[in-house]
């Protein structure tokens, strides 16, 4: 980190010992911590510094028939008879152990994920109570999310969440499956399940009745056990679109309800009417939160030639402040990538990017010596023919290219397989409408950037998958009727 | 009175223990957040179902009303200018400290109303129930009753629900706690703030709610609580100009009346509903009266 000669930071670590990690976890199944059927397990480590955190279990096709078959006991046996003011009251309940407890789950965040504490602290957390307190809201009052129709649950949701937001994520999945009335197995990622495990203690704290939350660990193969489970009603992934296709693929011939939230290149327009030190706020924030792990990343930045010098300027200077290192430091704006594997990824996709002749800028950080980092990085001069301008990256990397004309600006905003995220940045209101009408997207964000809320429907068009997550369409995804 | 029946009063029986004499509380008004007496000093005797004297109630005064009205319209910018997910949260601790307040409520209810032990029980259960079923509803009224307009035009045509300001409830005189918090609570989940007319026999459960909503993070003049003579208080609570809204659920013969008063400043009005069970699913029966929808127009182009 270029420390600035006028404005320094002493360090402001967060304590690591309000969060405590068990030396390994079993699998929650049907209430309980049980141990898997398999000798396997899986390290999962602190990426800000390689060194393992916990040893986690491996679940087996066994172990996952077992869940879900506790999930279905519990879905008939109580979970959907209840009446449904009850089970929202179990959510409340949840919402508020959440919050109780949210210092020691950011912290527990931070460590198994690498993202900085201030953003799991002010995003992650607050966002997966709330997300609990409103669909708690919900349960008794579906038959107004279903105009016309008697709602009742589908059963049981086999559920695979990723690693960039594990928590919140978990609680995007669980939240609206237990307020319509299901049941479920979640598959938490294999290299951040200590949250989740976590949520599994708030379950057993909370009373819920054993078996409507089921939590089992593992990498791909205990996914697809899940995902492919004969006795699934519903299955729902968030992860990328590769594995997004395959699930489609594999559940194509079977009427098993099917949501997807995938990749996404999401493109941020700024046209030269914008407020361009606010535009470069969103920019910076649009592709750089949560080391860019981030589905909804603003990861294409277009920006209207005649400002195109400007905004470059203004950006790489405001990259230049960011403060990148130790996750539980408060100061930090960037953390650790999740995984190596992940930083490789990065590396090659940036590598390919700066072969097909972007200008590639780094800001003038200096990175850790262990654990997996990757500095902010800039690459101008892209053309939609270019791979960085398509593929995901999932990094700290943006993608700059220019247009002239609002219609130009759509079309290369269209210019993707993905529809998930877009923003816009302009003074003039109609044209900010004019231009969200136009953008096959799920969500625009107007002169502002990956805002989230348990009330907004999130999701993608295109390759960015099918369904919606929050808000009462939301609901939509686990009722019949 | 007879004086007998003073001192069959349960609720402050002496302590088998110590012998030692139970503190009475006063019962006050609860208004812009504080716990004043009524600005008349006056009180009015009030006794349980079977005659026993339990209480003085502050009796309010036209005085109480207006101030009542004044502090709920300082209260109703910061009230509804709050987040919908916000006003959840308050909504849902004051069902957080009724819980732990149920056996006070229980017997309250019990001595006002002659509901056994049981019945009274589950009706505190369900006045709780209540304040949880409309913390759930805050954030979601608007994605019920709100509307994006397919208008012919380039234009983007919203319709959004906002709450209508300040609203009088005169509460059922029967039923005074479900049916308090029944009328109650809906109009705060809508963003509006309230100036309450308790039930004038029963008054006393709803003087403990207002110290629970004084606890449970309700800022200040959003409820306001005036124990008294409905007949005094109702019609200068109707006929005051600021008010937005008045539910008329506990004004008896006095509907009419109230109804015509109000309908000079064309204040909105939710008459009473004909046996209406406080123990069914309200739905947004009781929301719906109390919200503005608001259209917002806007072209669309470059």
């Amino acid at each position: 980190m270029a420390e600035d000669p006028i404005l320094s930071y002493a360090p402001a670590p967060e304590d690591r010992s309000v969060a405590s990690v068990a030396p390994s976890y079993g699998l929650f199944v049907d209430g309980e911590f049980v141990a898997p059927e398999g000798e396997d397990h899986i390290t999962t480590v602190n990426p800000a510094d390689a060194e393992p955190l916990s040893t986690i279990a491996v679940a087996t096709r066994a172990d996952v028939d077992r869940a879900m078959a506790a999930a279905r006991r519990a879905s008939t046996g109580v979970w959907s008879t209840m009446p449904a003011a009850e089970r929202g009251k179990y959510l409340f309940r949840i919402a508020r152990v959440v919050q109780e407890r949210s210092r020691e789950l950011a912290v527990l965040e931070t460590l198994d994920n690498g993202k900085p504490i201030r953003e799991s602290r002010d995003v992650d957390l607050p966002l997966a109570a709330a997300h609990f307190f409103y669909h708690a809201g919900w349960a008794d009052k579906l038959h107004f999310a279903t105009p016309g129709g008697s709602p009742h649950p589908l059963g049981v949701a086999a559920q695979v969440i990723p690693w960039n937001f594990p928590l919140l994520m978990l609680a995007w999945k669980i939240a609206p499956a237990l307020a319509t009335g299901n049941t479920v197995v979640l598959k938490p990622a294999e290299t951040t399940p200590l949250t989740a495990l976590a949520f599994a203690d708030i379950c057993q704290e909370v009373d819920l009745p054993p078996g409507v939350v089921n939590i089992v660990t593992g990498a791909e193969e205990t996914g697809q056990a899940l995902v492919n489970h004969p006795d699934a009603d519903k299955v729902a992934f968030t992860g990328s679109t590769a594995v997004g296709r395959e699930i489609a693929r594999s559940l194509a011939g079977r009427n098993t309800r099917l949501t997807l939230e995938l990749g996404g290149k999401g493109a941020n327009i700024v046209y030269d009417d914008a407020a361009l030190d606010q535009a470069v706020e969103g920019i910076v924030g649009g592709v750089f939160f949560n080391q860019g792990h981030v589905c909804c990343a603003g990861s294409r930045l277009l920006v209207q030639e005649s400002v195109a010098d400007e905004v470059l300027a203004a950006l790489k200077e405001r990259v230049s402040l960011l403060r990148v290192g130790d996750p539980l430091d408060k100061n930090t704006d960037l953390g650790a990538i999740n995984s190596a594997a992940q930083l490789d990824r990065i590396r090659q996709l940036t590598e390919v990017g700066t072969q097909e002749a972007a200008d590639c800028w780094t800001a003038p950080c200096t990175l850790p010596e262990r654990g997996y980092w990757f500095p902010p990085t800039v690459l101008s001069g892209v053309t939609q023919a270019h791979r960085i301008a398509q593929e995901e990256v999932f990094g700290p990397v943006l993608s700059v290219l220019t247009f002239r004309t609002p219609e130009e600006a759509v079309a290369k905003a269209n210019n993707t397989a993905y529809g998930l995220s877009a923003g816009v940045w302009s003074e003039k209101s109609s044209k900010l409408a004019w231009t969200a009408e136009r953008l096959r997207a799920g969500v625009i964000w107007a002169n502002t950037f990956n805002k989230l809320d348990p009330a907004s429907p999130f999701g993608g068009y295109k390759e960015s998958g099918y369904g919606r997550e929050g808000g009462w369409h939301g609901l939509e995804a686990y009722l019949n009727g | 009175m007879a004086e007998r029946s003073r001192k069959q009063s349960t609720s402050e029986s002496p302590d088998p223990i110590a012998e030692r004499l139970a503190v009475r509380r006063t019962h006050k008004l609860y208004l812009g957040g504080a716990f004043p007496r009524s600005e008349s000093n006056r009180s009015y005797a009030v006794t349980s179902s079977t005659g026993v004297h339990l209480a003085n109630a502050a009796r309010a005064s036209r005085k109480d009303v207006r101030d009542a009205v004044s502090s709920a319209r300082a209260a109703w910018p910061g009230w509804s200018g709050r987040s919908a997910h916000n006003r959840g949260q308050i909504l849902y601790r004051v069902a957080e400290l009724l819980e732990g307040r149920r056996a006070q409520f229980a017997e309250e209810l019990t001595q006002a109303t002659g509901l056994g032990r049981t019945r009274a029980g589950q009706r505190v259960s369900a006045s709780i129930d209540r304040w949880v079923y409309y913390a759930g509803w805050t954030d979601k009224i608007a994605q019920v009753l709100g509307s994006t307009n397919p208008v012919s035009g380039p234009f983007g045509n919203v319709s959004r629900p906002e709450s209508c300001g300040v609203v009088g409830v005169i509460a059922p005189q029967q039923d005074p706690l479900l049916g308090l918090v029944s009328v109650l609570a809906p109009v705060l989940a809508a963003g509006n703030t309230a100036v309450v007319l308790a039930s004038e026999p029963a008054p006393i459960p709803a003087v403990s709610l207002s110290e629970v909503l004084a606890t449970a993070d309700v800022p200040a003049g959003v409820v306001n609580i005036l124990t008294g003579h409905t007949s005094e208080l109702a019609p200068p609570l109707a006929s005051h100009e600021e008010l937005d809204g008045l539910d008329l659920c506990g004004a008896g013969t006095q509907t009419a009346d109230l109804a015509t008063a109000a309908a000079t400043t064309l204040t909105r009005i939710l008459h009473p509903i004909a046996g209406e069970d406080f123990t069914a699913d309200p739905g947004l029966s009781r929301i719906r009266p109390f919200m503005e929808t608001k259209t917002v127009w806007q072209p669309l182009g470059t």
